[in-house]
This record gives structure tokens, sequence and C-alpha cells, in this order.
């Protein structure tokens, strides 16, 4: 099956929860990414509980905040 | 307001464009923004909105002039080094274009000050160019319960993303964001570095939303984060659905005050813009 994360295609072997999916895709920061699967937010509480499946896109948004100095 | 020939001079390639014209000039001449802080996205976007003839532009900062701002904060030049950076990009914008009204507000931003200063000349629209979490949220948090538009943007090492919000009209950064990262959980510029051309590309997206919105042309950034990777040279424009259960924007908002995120006091010198 095939995912799209941040716009690129990714094969997957088998269904994986966005748990899983945060490290298979090498998410930054994954305790504190914003993830969304076809357009709606998933709650971090519902990252063991929410698979992915062929055709899904998900994106992972990033905190970009900086530093002045 | 009548442009004067002079003014049909300066802004005669605005004028030439037909979302603008004259009409659309003096909407600009009467247009009111808000630049929170004057660091890697505030400078290039204050510079642009001055050069643009937006007539008063707000500048908020509490910081001075530091060497190593130089690199990307174009607002300030070498002989700037120790000022305060409101009184800097005072100079360099009164230099650039006279139509200019200047207000600067030399203080961080804080739950007990940000609505006196958005009052202050009641803003049209505001432009978010903080480094710090605790300050991006209450700048949304202010513009929401405030009802004013605002653009938010973050720069770090080779990436950039931002996103804008009009009352109604679509998710605000808590939708996104629900609360800030602890403290060192996310790299800042200062501990991952920045190239500084990152601020001069998301400064100016900032200060190209805020020209769309006093003109009212075009579709702004609402609903959509857009992010930017220079290192593959790709922009991408994310659709962000809105959050029902949002704490400040949401159905039933838990958040209807104003308040400050701890930050702690050594890292205060960072706080002022990016």
């Amino acid at each position: 099956m095939k995912v799209t994360v941040n716009g690129e295609e990714l094969a997957l072997e088998k269904p994986v929860n966005i748990k899983e999916l945060l490290v298979i895709a090498k998410a930054e920061q994954p305790d504190y990414v914003t993830v969304q699967k076809n357009d709606a937010f998933v709650d971090h509480a519902e990252f063991e509980d929410t698979f992915v499946a062929d055709g899904d896109a998900i994106e992972f948004l990033y905190f970009m905040g900086g530093g002045s100095r | 307001m009548s442009l004067t020939n002079e003014q049909l001079e300066r802004y005669s390639r605005h004028i030439i464009l037909k979302q603008v014209g004259g009409k659309g000039q003096e909407k600009i001449l009467s247009g009111k923004v808000l630049v929170i802080g004057t660091g890697g996205l505030g400078a290039p976007a204050a510079m642009y909105l001055a050069a643009a003839g937006v007539g008063t532009i707000g500048l908020v900062d509490f910081d001075v002039v530091d060497l190593s701002n130089l690199q990307r904060q174009i607002i300030h030049q070498t002989q700037d080094v120790g000022k305060a950076k409101v009184d800097s990009g005072r100079e360099t914008i009164a230099a650039m274009n006279p139509d200019v009204k200047v207000h600067t507000y030399n203080e961080l931003v804080t739950a007990a000050n940000i609505k006196d200063i958005i009052r202050d000349q009641d803003y049209d629209f505001i432009l978010d160019g903080t480094d710090n979490f605790p300050a991006k949220f209450l700048i949304n948090d202010a513009c929401v319960l405030s009802e004013k538009p605002f653009s938010h943007a973050g720069i770090i090492r080779f990436q950039g993303q931002t996103m804008t919000y009009v009352p109604g009209e679509g998710p605000c950064y808590r939708c996104v964001f629900k609360e800030p990262p602890p403290k060192d959980a996310v790299p800042t510029c200062r501990q991952a570095g920045v190239l500084g051309v990152m601020g001069g590309i998301l400064g100016t997206l900032q200060a190209t939303e805020a020209l769309k919105y006093l003109l009212g042309v075009g579709e702004l950034l609402t609903g959509h984060l857009l992010t930017y990777d220079a290192l593959s040279m790709t922009f991408r424009k994310v659709r962000l659905p809105r959050n029902e259960n949002c704490a400040v924007c949401g159905k039933h908002p838990s958040i209807t005050e104003l308040f400050d995120y701890e930050q702690p006091t050594c890292d205060l010198r960072n706080t002022g813009a990016r």
C-alpha cells in the first residue's frame, strides 16, 4: 500500500498506526508534531488507534519558532 | 484622500496594477499594520510595508540591536548595534518613505499590554515576527479575542512556514498547534541556526498578505499553512481544517482572557524578535 506523507509517496508493507508511521517516516520531534490525516487533525491520544490505509494523505506539521540571537 | 504628484510617481508601479490603482494605493496609505518583533521576519516585512506606503506602521520590540542580528535583520545597520531595535527600525523607515507614520513600542508583548498596543492605533492587520512560542500563542489569542487578522510565520535552519488568520474565515494558530512545546523541546534559531534569507522570504510573504488584506484582493493564506524548504526549493500549501474544539476559537472556548506562558528569565533577551 502507498500513502503520502507531506506530499511524498511512501510504500508500506502492512497497515500501520500513526505512532508507527511517525517512526517509519522519521518525523522530527514526534512528541510535538501535529498530524493531519486526509484533511482532519488526529489527536495525540488517538495516534495508536488511528491506522493509515492505501491512498491516505498524511501531513506532519511542525512547530517553527526560532531564536533572536 | 487624493494622491500628490510625488505619490503618483513613487507608487506608479502599484497604481498601474489593475488590482491596485489609485484607489488601492489610497487604501494602502490609510492602512495600519502592527509588526511585532523587528527581527528576521519583522525587519524585511516592515521595510516592504514602508516602501509600499502603508501609512501607519507600529513596531514592537524590547530588544537592542546585536551584531549577530545583522546577518538577517536588514532594517538594522552596523552603526545601530546597541540601539533599541524600534528606534533603529523607525530611522530606517523614515529614510525610506516620508509617507509612513511609525509608532514604536519598546516593550515585550504580554497579556497585560498586547490588547492596548493593538488598540493604540486600531491596527488593521498584525504581523507576528516573534521568535518564541509564548509570544506566538499570545498574539494568536489576542487577535482571536480582539477579532483582528494576523499573519503567523516561523523560520529555522532552511525551513519556514506561514499562515494567515482572519476572524471567522478559518483556523487560528491554536487550532493547529494546541499549546507551546516545553522549553528546549523544539530548537531555536540560536541553537539550530537559520539561513539569513529565510526571514526575507517568509517576512516578505507576510507583508504580501498584509497588503492583500488592505487591498481586499486575491486569496489569503486562511485555512492553509504554507511551508517552504530552501534546500529542495519546495513550497507546499497544506490545507488546514478548523478545529471545532480549539481552546480559543472553537465552539466552546476555554480561553476567554489572555494569559502569559512562563518564560524563564534567562531567556528574556531572546524573546523580542527572531
